[in-house]
Order: C-alpha cells, then structure tokens, then sequence
C-alpha cells in the first residue's frame, strides 16, 4: 500500500519550490540548487542539527525565527531566506568556532574562506584532533551499520564520541565512520593481515582470500555479516575481486 | 481498602477531622525536618523530641517539611499558641517539653529577634518574614506530615479532584486553567490551559502526562521542597490534568540527588494507590491513572522537557527539536504534557477556588503567586511565596530583611544560571514573567540570588558561564563552544588580560550562542554576560582598562596592605597567613610582603581592627 505524496509549495529566497510535507528543509532547498553549507547532515542517516552551519532564517505564519534547516519539517506556505545578514553573522562566528576545533581540516577552512572568515579569533584548543563533534560516525555505525560501536561520552566541553566505555568491542572496523566524518579525523590503516582504525584503537586480523591469498576484510567484521544475515559460512571465502572474476 | 466513590472519599475526611475534633486542641510540636532545617540539624532534635516524648505522650508531635524561614533552623512550633522557636538544638528540647508545651511559657532564648526593632516575636504569624507573603501553595507544608495522607484529607485534599472527576467536564476544567491565567512555572511561562487544549487536542490513544522535578539551577530548591513537603498537592494536580487531556499515564520525573523528595513521592503514591486515588476507575468515576517516578541522573540540561523525555525513553538527556510540539508529539512520540511541579501544585487550589478567585491575584500576564529562593547575601535566606507583581525592594528588605552586615545591596540575580542579573535602579520592578524578561532577566524556575557591593559582577558572570559550559549538553557547537569561550575571555578579562574590544566580542558571542542554538539552555546562556554588561559595564571597563577590580574579588587585580594607622598589632593576621606573608611583631604594625602573598583574604578575615585594605 504505498500513500499518495502530498507536495506543498513553500518560497526559499523568493522562489516558490515543491517538496513532500513533512520532508527535511535542507535536502529539499539542496535538490533545487541552493548553497546551504552543512556537515553534521548526511543523506543516509536522520538529522541531528549539531553543528549549525545550515541556520536558515524561516518565517512562518508572520513568525520569524533562526533554525537549522536540516531538522526542521517543510510545511506550505513557509517563507525561507538562506543568507540573510543575521544568517551570514552567526554561520561566520559558527565557522570561527570550528576552526578553533579543527585547525587542520582543509574542508573547513575552505567553507570559511567561502564565508569569509579567513582567521578564528578564539585560541585554538591545545592537541585539537579536528573532530567536531557532528556526530555522523555515531548516527552512521548506529543507523547504517548497525554495530553500535560507538557513543557520545560526556557533557559540556568535555563531550567526545568514543566506543562505550572505552571498549572498541563491538567495532567491526568496517571504515563507515570513517568515510562519513568530514574533516577527516578518523582515520583507518593496513599492514600485514590487520586493520586498525587508529582513533577508537581497534585493530583486527583480516581474512585471507582463498583464491588469490590477499586479506581483505577483518575476520570479526565477516563472521558479524554472516551470523546476522544468516549466510552460509563460507560465503566469504574470496575477496570481491576474485569473486568478480570467478563469476564473470 | 480503595474508596468507590467520592461520599467514601469525603466519609473519610468526617471521620479524620472527628477524631481529631474528639482530641480537643490538643497540645503539640511541629519540627521542620525539610532539607534546610535537616542541614541545620533537625535530625538530633527530632530524636531527642521523640526520646523525650516516650511513646504514648499525650503531647502531639509532627514532623514536617520545609517552612521557608531556612536561615533560622532548625525551626519549632508549639501548638496551640503558635510559638516559634528558632535554632533549635537537642540541648532545648526538655525544656520546651517543660515550660512551653506544659506550662505555656515562652523562652525567650529560642524566639525570633526582629533585627530591625530588637523586639523578639513570639508567634509564626507575627514574623514580616511570614506577614509579607501569600501561602496559597506553599502554606500547607507547615501543617502536613508529607507521609500521612490523612494530614492532606484534614486540609480538603482531593477535594478539588472530586470536583473535577464528578462536576466538570475535561473541556471546562481545561476552560478553567486557561481563565485562571496560570503560567508554567518551571521557567518558560508558557501557558499552562493552552498547552493542556493542545494536548487534549493531539490525536493518540496513548497520552502522558510529566511532572518535572529535575530542579537543577544552584540555589534553587522549591520544587523540592514541595514535593518533600506536599507531595499530596502534586498528584492531585496531576490527576485533574490527566483527566482533562485523557491520559491514564504518567511520570513524576525527580532528580536522585533529592532523596528525601523521591521517597516522600513515593510513599504519597502508594498511599494514594491503596485508597484508590490511583489505579484504575478512580473513585468510581470510569477514570484510570497510573504514576511511575523516573529518578535523574544529575545532568542540569535533563530538565528541559525534550531532554527529559529523552531521559525517560533511556537516552542520553539530550534537547530534541520541538518543530513538532511535544503536546502532538513527546514521549515514545506520543502526547505529552509536561508541567513543572509548581505548576501542578497550583492546579488543585484553582479548581477548588475557582479561576476568577486566582486570577485576581497578580498581574495583568502573570497571574497567581511564585515561591522564590531567596538565597546570597540577604539576612532571611529561604523560600517566599509572594503575589506575582511584588516589587524587588519589597522582597529583598520587607521579606528578606535586608543585605546582612551594613553592605549595600549590588543586584539581584534571577532566573537560574541562564537568567539575568537586575541592579538597584530597578529595585521597584514588580516581579512576573514580562517585567523579568523586559529587564534582561527571567522567573526561570524562581531562584533569586542577592548580591552585595562585595560581588565583582564580571566574576558572577564568570561564574555562571563556568556552570554552562560544563552543563551544556554539548550538541550544539553554537552552546558548547559560545559557553566555552565566552567562560575563556571572562576568565582573562578577570586575570587582568583583557583587551579593548572584548566587550564587544562576548556581546558577538552572546548574541550567537542564544540565537544558533536549539533548545533554551543555548537560548538563555548568554543571559549573564549580557545582562551584566548592559548594567555593570564600567566594572568590566575597570577591569580591562584599569585593570583592576572595583568589587576587590579578582585576585590577581588587588593587593592587599595593612593600614599602620589601624593596625594593632595584635598578631591575628601574622598568625592566620597561610604563607607566612605577614611580618610584624608586638606593637609593631604589621606588613605584608607582596610577592609572598596569595590574596586568599584571611588577614582581613581575622583582622578585628579592619586595618586590611584591598585595592
């Protein structure tokens, strides 16, 4: 039974648009061209709203008010505005904050530049590890993946996103987190037969392929897919390439 | 065995207050045993009363919760006169046993002295701590043992609910609140009728209904102290509420750092469920209502309604965003109404009093009365309840007796850590939700916090963005990291590294933090620093331009100097500096060497001549 989609027309910087009622103003504003920046949203997990970049200001029913955009539902006859002055002012500061938080992420700096914000006049946070707490690591090893191998730990300044208490045991190291984070502070190596995603130190023994020899995937991370898709178990007797082949 | 019908309920009443009428005015003692008066050492006196009372006294002895009049606990009230003793130790328990309660007599050792007459008041009543306020919610928890529910039936309880189970439809006792003009007490004002219309209006079969007792600003304890005192008045608040949204369910959200509220609920609860004031077709009236506690973790941000939902689901205490309103959309994603436990205390006196009696109380927007902590530098620290509209100066020195050792009154500090701080000018302010928040400030959940000539306000200011940062949920980069920094340059501008321009930027910050972010606490943060530039800005001026600190509290902008003239070389000092920075010997004036010195203050502590000057 699939319900009929009910379209609303709503006005973003003048121009009348069309989105699903109820639908997420960011990805809407985004499908018709508008520069919105953002980087704690990510189509393939639920908004989260951390880190304020994509403020828009939203008038709705002679009512004004500043809010992100990626958590907030479409509705008719919404009046949004993208980059007003009061918009462009806070995204400067926001992005003056994060550069303080992640001094060598080279895609903050540029969505500064493109702000023009070139300098953060706030001390830079000693040992910065450039994590910005956006959360996409939790939501997409949570949503996506479905390990639940890590959590926001804390409150305050003292929040940080770390496996629970301390205990990278359920981390399959599958790399998703690190694909989804945006300044690129978890970073995953291989050497020899392990993996290590060096930030929530999780290192595991990789599966050799039993054609060509090579380890290709942690042995903990295919034993997790096949146990939970209830494969046979020798599913993951070759890598994907030599499958490819052996198939083709 | 559980009342069927409310002749059962008001049978009961006839035959509580008949045993007690049959007693005749029977002699008595009241001891507060509330958290304040327990601090004070309530506990010993409440033994030594019952110890010295033995078990079959003829003499009534009742142990209650907070009274308000915190500052002079442990607090005692010998019935029928009414006398009050205050400071009460174990050591005067026999002989109020023998003299007051036996013979009438008055010791005049325990009786309140009225600082500004020198007179000593013998009676509860005659105190301007008392005469000056309006008990309608708070009054009860003098004559209540939190633990009897029949204490509650003597004084009408569940009246109000019969009421309005049997006399008033859901619509009209919704129509009530809202003419009764209540706001919501927990901070937001919000009003209460229309968040209840909104509720009862919301499509689901499943509702809830929460009362939140996560009381987390520092200095503030009324919520806790009414729901240790009358935990009674709360539920019934909460049954009429359930009724008029249709909801069978709710959850009494409370702190576990407040044990003695936890376990007075608890037992107001299981009281209540025996005598089928709770549980299913209450009263014979086809209504159900449940009631489950949900005990706090301690995180301030889980008071806010969102977040505590969160809590109660078993999530981490974190703000949601509210585009849908929690009354369509809350816990489990159902209806939620959730209400302060100020707010719910009210419900019954307004059911049972009618809206045109409450609303004639107050203000034009703000109606009724508010319990306020009074608490810092003010003779009668406690809590007040006063007729919303009250004018500050009314409450500092009517009530609260003034600013204690001669000091001049500096600011009042209201709203919680996210509220604002009021300077003397606007001593005359009559106090509700709108004057509040005109002047920069807000009622948040009623805290007031006096401050003297001696409070560096940048240090306030300081202070309070200390306890944001660490209490900031930390989602929002705009509220974790606006706190932080603004905390960073109050900290350097108090260190005597402030820079021009500075003032400026915590007003950038400020304004960010409170617009960026999600939920309240990010949308009031900036509140103290904004308040206190707007009032004080020459202390900060003095601070970044002159560096120096006009209050004398930042360390390392003052130095302290012994006045040679004044000093009597008693030694006090010498002996008291914990780094050995006071030279000086009999009848030789003493100094104090600078660079040992570390400003802790104690010389002009103990100096008894006042010869330590700070500058």
């Amino acid at each position: 039974m699939s319900h009929k989609k009910e379209l609303i027309k709503f006005q973003i910087d003048g121009l009348t648009v069309e989105a699903e009622k109820g639908q997420m103003l960011l990805p809407a504003a985004l499908e018709y061209g508008f520069e919105i920046p953002h980087l704690c949203y990510h189509e393939a997990v639920s908004p989260y709203g951390a880190c304020r970049l994509c403020l828009v200001e939203v008038t709705k029913r002679g009512r004004t008010m500043m809010t992100t955009s990626c958590n907030y539902p479409v509705d008719a006859g919404l009046d949004v505005a993208t980059n007003t002055e009061n918009v462009q002012r806070a995204r400067q500061m926001i992005l003056e904050l994060l550069l303080a938080r992640a001094p060598h992420s080279e895609k903050i700096r540029a969505m500064a530049r493109d702000a023009g914000v070139e300098e953060t006049r706030f001390r830079v946070i000693e040992d910065a590890d450039d994590c910005i707490l956006c959360g996409l690591c939790e939501r997409v090893c949570r949503e996506v993946v479905g390990a639940n191998a890590l959590t926001f730990v804390n409150r305050g300044d003292r929040r940080e996103v770390a496996p629970p208490f301390g205990d990278p045991i359920a981390c399959i190291a599958c790399g998703a987190c690190v694909y989804v984070c945006p300044t690129d502070c978890i970073k995953m190596k291989e050497e020899g037969d392990e993996r290590t995603i060096v930030r929530w130190k999780r290192t595991l023994k990789m599966q050799p392929c039993q054609s060509c020899g090579k380890p290709f995937a942690p042995v903990f991370q295919l034993n997790w897919i096949i146990e939970r898709a209830q494969l046979p178990k020798d599913f993951y007797a070759l890598c994907p390439v030599c499958r490819k082949t052996k198939k083709g | 065995m559980p009342l069927k019908s409310p002749d059962e309920l008001e049978q009961l009443r006839t035959k509580i207050l008949e045993e007690r009428k049959a007693q005749g005015e029977k002699k008595g003692i009241v001891l507060c045993t509330g958290t304040g008066c327990r601090g004070a050492g309530a506990s010993e006196v409440f033994d030594a009363f019952k110890k010295a009372l033995g078990k079959k006294s003829a003499i009534e002895f009742k142990s209650t919760c907070c009274h308000g009049f915190c500052e002079r606990g442990p607090i005692t009230i010998v019935e029928p006169l009414g006398i009050f003793y205050q400071g009460v130790t174990p050591a005067d328990v026999p002989q109020i046993i023998a003299e007051t309660v036996t013979k009438g007599q008055v010791i005049e050792k325990l009786l309140y002295r009225d600082p500004a007459t020198g007179q000593t008041i013998p009676t509860e009543k005659a105190i301007p701590f008392y005469t000056k306020q309006n008990r309608l919610v708070f009054g009860n928890n003098r004559h209540l043992d939190p633990t009897r529910i029949e204490d509650y039936m003597a004084m009408g309880g569940y009246k109000a609910l019969v009421k309005a189970l049997f006399h008033m439809s859901p619509e009209e006792v919704i129509e009530e609140i809202k003419r009764s003009g209540l706001r919501g007490r927990g901070g937001g004002g919000f009003p209460a009728g229309r968040k209840w219309e909104s509720c009862r209006k919301a499509h689901g079969d499943i509702k809830y209904v929460i009362c939140n007792c996560d009381e987390g600003d520092p200095g503030a304890y009324m919520d806790r102290s009414l729901m240790e005192g009358n935990p009674h008045s709360v539920l019934e608040g909460m049954l009429i509420g359930a009724y008029a949204i249709g909801s069978s369910e709710g959850y009494v959200y409370v702190r576990n750092e407040y044990p003695l509220a936890v376990e007075n609920v608890g037992i107001a609860i299981e009281q209540a469920t025996k005598m089928g004031l709770l549980g299913k077709d209450i009263l014979g009236s086809g209504f159900d209502f449940s009631l489950v506690i949900n005990k706090g973790g301690g995180a301030f941000v889980a008071g806010e309604s969102s977040a505590l939902m969160a809590s109660i689901e078993g999530y981490v205490a974190e703000p949601r965003a509210k585009h849908i309103h929690m009354t369509e959309s809350g816990l489990w994603e159902r209806p939620t109404n959730l209400n302060n436990v100020e707010t719910w205390a009210n419900v019954p006196v307004i059911i049972e009093k009618g809206a045109d009696w409450y609303a004639s109380i107050g203000t034009q927007g703000s109606k009724g009365t508010k319990i306020f902590s009074l608490v810092g530098k003010i003779n009668n620290t406690g809590l007040i309840e006063v007729p919303m509209g009250m004018t500050l100066r009314e409450i500092v020195y009517d009530i609260g007796g003034g600013i204690p050792g001669g000091k001049r009154f500096k600011a009042v500090q209201t709203g919680g850590p996210s509220g604002g701080c009021i300077p003397e000018s606007l001593l005359d302010l009559p106090v509700d939700f709108d004057e509040l928040t005109k002047a920069g400030s807000m009622m948040g959940s009623g805290g007031m916090i006096v401050m003297d000539e001696s409070t560096c306000m940048v240090d306030v200011a300081k202070y309070f963005m200390h306890f944001l940062k660490d209490e900031s949920c930390g989602k929002c980069t705009s509220c974790r990291d606006g706190t932080l920094r603004m905390y960073e340059v109050l900290d350097a501008i108090t260190k005597g590294k402030g820079k021009e321009g500075d003032i400026e930027f915590l007003e950038e910050i400020g304004w960010m933090t409170a617009e960026a972010s999600l939920c309240a606490l990010g949308g009031s943060a900036a509140n103290p620093v904004l308040s206190t530039i707007r009032y004080f800005r020459d202390e900060y001026e003095a601070h970044i331009s002159a560096k120096r600190c006009p209050a004398g509290v930042c360390t390392e902008l003052i130095t302290f100097t012994i006045d040679p003239k004044a000093c009597i070389a008693c030694g006090k000092c010498r002996k008291g500096c914990p780094t050995e920075a006071i030279t000086g010997e009999k009848k030789v004036p003493h100094k104090i060497v600078q660079a040992k010195c570390i400003k802790c203050g104690t010389c002009r502590e103990v100096c008894p001549s006042d010869a330590v000057k700070v500058a």
